[in-house]
């Protein structure tokens, strides 16, 4: 496999002819192009969404109204979660799917490439929807983007502007993109295994994306769902959740967390499934646990379809519902402690050593694990009551989201890196890059646990003076937090763009795994003939 | 679960060409979305988009599977593809499974859920949201401001019909397909003809019960909470069927040119696995929207 060249065009068995260019990339049926594409938008959108959000901290340094009206405060919160989700988060997952399962289990694609190119280019229009009502409303068009916050509560969404409508097609256009996209996945994994390769000697990154992908198929078209009741309340006289036509408000609140809160572990469990590997590696030991883990993530996707009221406890809903929601969400909390446990176990009296991935893959230990106590507390129904919408929630979150999230997609970009582009990044500023991004993201969202305790509330653009200085000392956070995703994008850069060491096919000493046996960079078509695992 | 994976298929699996078919589709969704929000929102350049981008959609959907089908019909697939194709479809119906739950997922909460709630505020705790909610139950509109006088749709004229209709339709399916698998193209072509024309003739029963809805029985849209549940559920399903009312008469047009034999008709079972999931959404349908 390792005769083929690196340049694409080398290596044309059907004698097929690939369209340079920006061709290359629209019509692309080839998987790693594909995981490039997903990975690359990501990447930009994680600074588009990232801008939107400094303008908000700007906007919290200090009491009262500096820079911004408020509607358009509200409208920079809800994009910026939406893109952060939808448009980073969820597009870098798949973005790892893409590039890795095919290597990892043995596959020459995906097993539905043509669907794996339209799941992609569904996202730039959708980003384009999302966003668009800003740029419309410098025009007089509109009064600009979604101003409810990413959750589309009713009855605000029912009265909101056209940004409203916007989103809800962005939504559906982002929804239909996740399920091709988990289809595809699904139909690789049980489908395109190598000979020899069982489900329990699937890779756990490849069995983290399955749970994902079957979580995906089961929520977002609630999630689409929920907004088309929404559109047609808005615009064709429904009364789904009016309650002067017999509907419901609270209704909305179930719709959109019975996706909500799967949704939470769809971005989480692809991370989860890619640590052990760098866990492994760079501890020099086998996985411990395999069966552990595969059995908890499916513990865990099977109860997070099961627990979504807990985000809404102080709506009015009955005491035996508060009751079951709280132990529902609570044992949760048993199938991760198992995962925290083989994590930490891979790593027990392993030769480890701290390159940049282990350094986040530490960190994300860490971190998450503080996003897993907190959310013990607000899983606390008498507790709840006080934190609720409060910046303790939003500190929780953040630490779950970027810490668990965003820092885990940070591991495996520096994993997979070499193997991708087969240079090796500057670990000197992958070193730089972890310490400035673990310390300013503590600085930003510690002090929102204290605030939220004092009772701060989320989303509102103006606060009490006693809740000023942490404020300003998240704020100052944040711009240091931001800024230092700068060395990130440019050290990726630098490796695209051919400059750093070669990597050797095994880029990391300890890695095991089919995608090592190939060269780094892989051909362009690999695992034509599929290895045999024993 | 899957017990194909290695051993039934051959060594090479067919990966096609670059194709600029997925994204000049998704600027076509980009085209009717967003002629959309600026037609709900009264701008007029709206439709215009709305037409360009049904009209780029249409072209790929003869495009894009127009290839397809030439892929089909040289042998460019074997087994392995063909299994991808039938996990592919599964997942597909599965996530169609789900948008549905989500609508019978409202009608349960409004039903047995907060409609009841509103209704027992006045005798627990003795106030009440309007003055008229008391004494209401299922089907109901509510009694706010936004209630409005409508009857009921009965479940044993035209949607028993349409039951016996849909059900029929699925068993002549199945019936071609026994006549594609002993490769009686006779049965096969009149069990797809029948089939389409119950699917069609359901749909124009469906389109005179929404007539008679809105004419005679003042039941819209906008007829509270039954309304909306009532149109979103029977509307969602016959936009379902007109779908596969459409892809049966492809497949029955596909069959008369000869394609596909006992051995090579995966079209065929996946758009027969999409009717028979719009069969039994029907029955949940009639169960529980016409019925109790």
């Amino acid at each position: 496999m390792n005769t083929a060249t690196t340049t694409a065009n080398g290596h044309a068995p059907h004698g097929e002819h690939h369209p340079a260019g920006l061709l290359r990339w629209l019509t692309t049926t080839n998987h790693k192009d594909i995981g490039t594409m997903y990975l690359t938008f990501a990447l930009v959108m994680f600074f588009v969404g990232g801008a939107m959000i400094l303008a908000v901290r700007a906007e919290l340094f200090q009491p009262g109204m500096q820079l911004m009206q408020p509607e358009f405060f509200n409208q920079l919160i809800g994009v910026h979660a939406l893109v952060m989700i939808f448009a980073a988060l969820m597009p870098a997952a798949t973005g790892f799917a893409n590039w890795q399962i095919p290597l990892m289990i043995g596959a020459p694609d995906m097993a539905l490439p043509r669907l794996n190119n339209w799941g992609f280019w569904l996202l730039p229009p959708a980003a384009l929807l999302l966003t668009m009502p800003f740029v419309l409303a410098l025009f007089g068009i509109g009064d600009g983007a979604i101003a409810t916050g990413w959750t589309f509560y009713a009855p605000l969404s029912v009265q909101g502007g056209i940004g409203v409508d916007f989103a809800i097609f962005a939504v559906h256009i982002l929804g239909i993109s996740s399920i091709l996209g988990s289809i595809n996945i699904i139909v690789t994994i049980f489908n395109m295994r190598a000979p020899g390769m069982t489900m329990m000697k699937l890779p756990l990154f490849c069995w983290g994306w399955l749970i994902t992908a079957f979580l995906l198929i089961a929520t977002i078209p609630v999630l689409a769902g929920a907004v088309t009741m929404l559109l047609t309340d808005r615009h064709f006289g429904t009364h789904f959740f009016t309650a002067a036509g017999g509907g419901d408000p609270i209704l909305f609140q179930h719709l959109f967390w019975f996706f909500g809160h799967p949704e939470v572990y769809i971005l989480l469990l692809p991370v989860w499934g890619l640590m052990p590997h760098v866990l492994a590696t760079f501890s020099r030991k086998p996985v411990y646990g395999y069966k552990a883990q595969v059995y908890g993530f499916v513990a865990i996707g099977i109860l997070s379809v099961v627990v979504w009221a807990h985000h809404f406890f102080t709506a009015g809903l009955p005491v035996p519902a508060l009751l079951y929601f709280m132990y529902s969400t609570m044992s949760i909390s048993l199938p991760l402690a198992v995962l925290f446990f083989c994590w930490i176990a891979t790593m027990w009296r392993g030769a480890m050593s701290f390159e940049t991935p282990m350094l986040f893959a530490t960190g994300f230990i860490v971190l998450f694990g503080i996003a897993g106590l907190t959310g013990l507390v607000l899983a606390d129904v008498a507790a709840d009551a006080q934190y609720h919408h409060s910046y303790f929630v939003v500190a929780h979150f953040h630490y779950a989201l970027f810490a668990g999230g965003i820092m885990g997609v940070m591991t495996g970009v520096y994993y997979w890196l070499p193997k991708w582009t087969g240079r090796m990044y500057s670990e000197t500023l992958g070193k730089w890059h972890f310490w400035l991004t673990v310390l300013s993201f503590n600085l930003t969202f510690m002090p929102q646990f204290f605030l939220g305790l004092a009772g701060m509330p989320r989303r509102i653009p103006d606060y009490a003076l006693q809740f000023a200085e942490f404020n300003a000392i998240s704020t100052v956070g944040a711009f240091i937090l931001g800024i230092s995703q700068l060395l990130f994008a440019w050290n990726i850069v630098q490796c695209v763009c051919g400059r750093g060491a070669p990597a050797e096919s095994r880029a990391w000493e300890g890695a095991e795994g089919l995608e090592w046996e190939l060269s780094s960079p892989p051909p362009h078509h690999s695992w034509e003939i599929q290895p045999r695992v024993k | 679960m899957s017990t194909h994976s290695a051993s039934s298929h051959g060594t090479h699996y067919y990966v096609p060409r670059p194709s600029h078919y997925p994204v000049t589709l998704s600027g076509a969704l980009f085209l009717l979305a967003l002629g959309f929000v600026l037609r709900i929102n009264g701008f007029a350049p709206g439709p215009w988009f709305m037409l360009a981008g049904a009209a780029l959609i249409l072209y790929v959907l003869f495009g894009w599977f127009g290839a397809i089908i030439g892929e089909s019909v040289t042998r460019a697939y074997g087994r392995w593809e063909d299994q991808s194709f039938r996990h592919g479809m599964v997942w597909f119906i599965a996530s169609e499974v789900a948008f549905f739950a989500a609508f019978f997922g409202a009608l349960f909460y409004v039903r047995v859920i907060s409609v009841p709630d509103l209704l027992n505020l006045l005798p627990n705790h003795g106030w009440t949201l309007y003055p008229d909610y008391q004494g209401l139950s299922w089907p109901q509109s509510g009694a706010g401001p936004k209630a409005m006088a409508f009857t009921p749709m009965g479940a044993w004229g035209i949607p028993a019909l349409n039951t016996a209709l849909l059900l029929s339709s699925g068993a002549t399916v199945t019936w071609a397909h026994w006549g594609l698998l002993k490769n009686n193209r006779f049965q096969l072509n009149l069990g797809l003809f029948l089939t389409v024309v119950l699917g069609f003739t359901f749909l124009g029963f469906q389109a005179w019960e929404y007539h008679h809805a809105y004419a005679e029985l003042g039941l819209t849209l906008g007829a509270g909470v039954y309304g909306a549940t009532f149109f979103m559920l029977t509307g969602f399903h016959g936009f379902h069927v007109t779908l596969g009312a459409i892809m049966l008469t492809v497949i029955l047009l596909r069959c008369l040119k000869g394609h596909f034999d006992a051995d090579n008709h995966f079209a065929f079972e996946g758009v027969a696995w999409y009717w028979h999931f719009v069969d039994v959404v029907w029955l949940l349908l009639f169960v529980f929207v016409y019925w109790l």
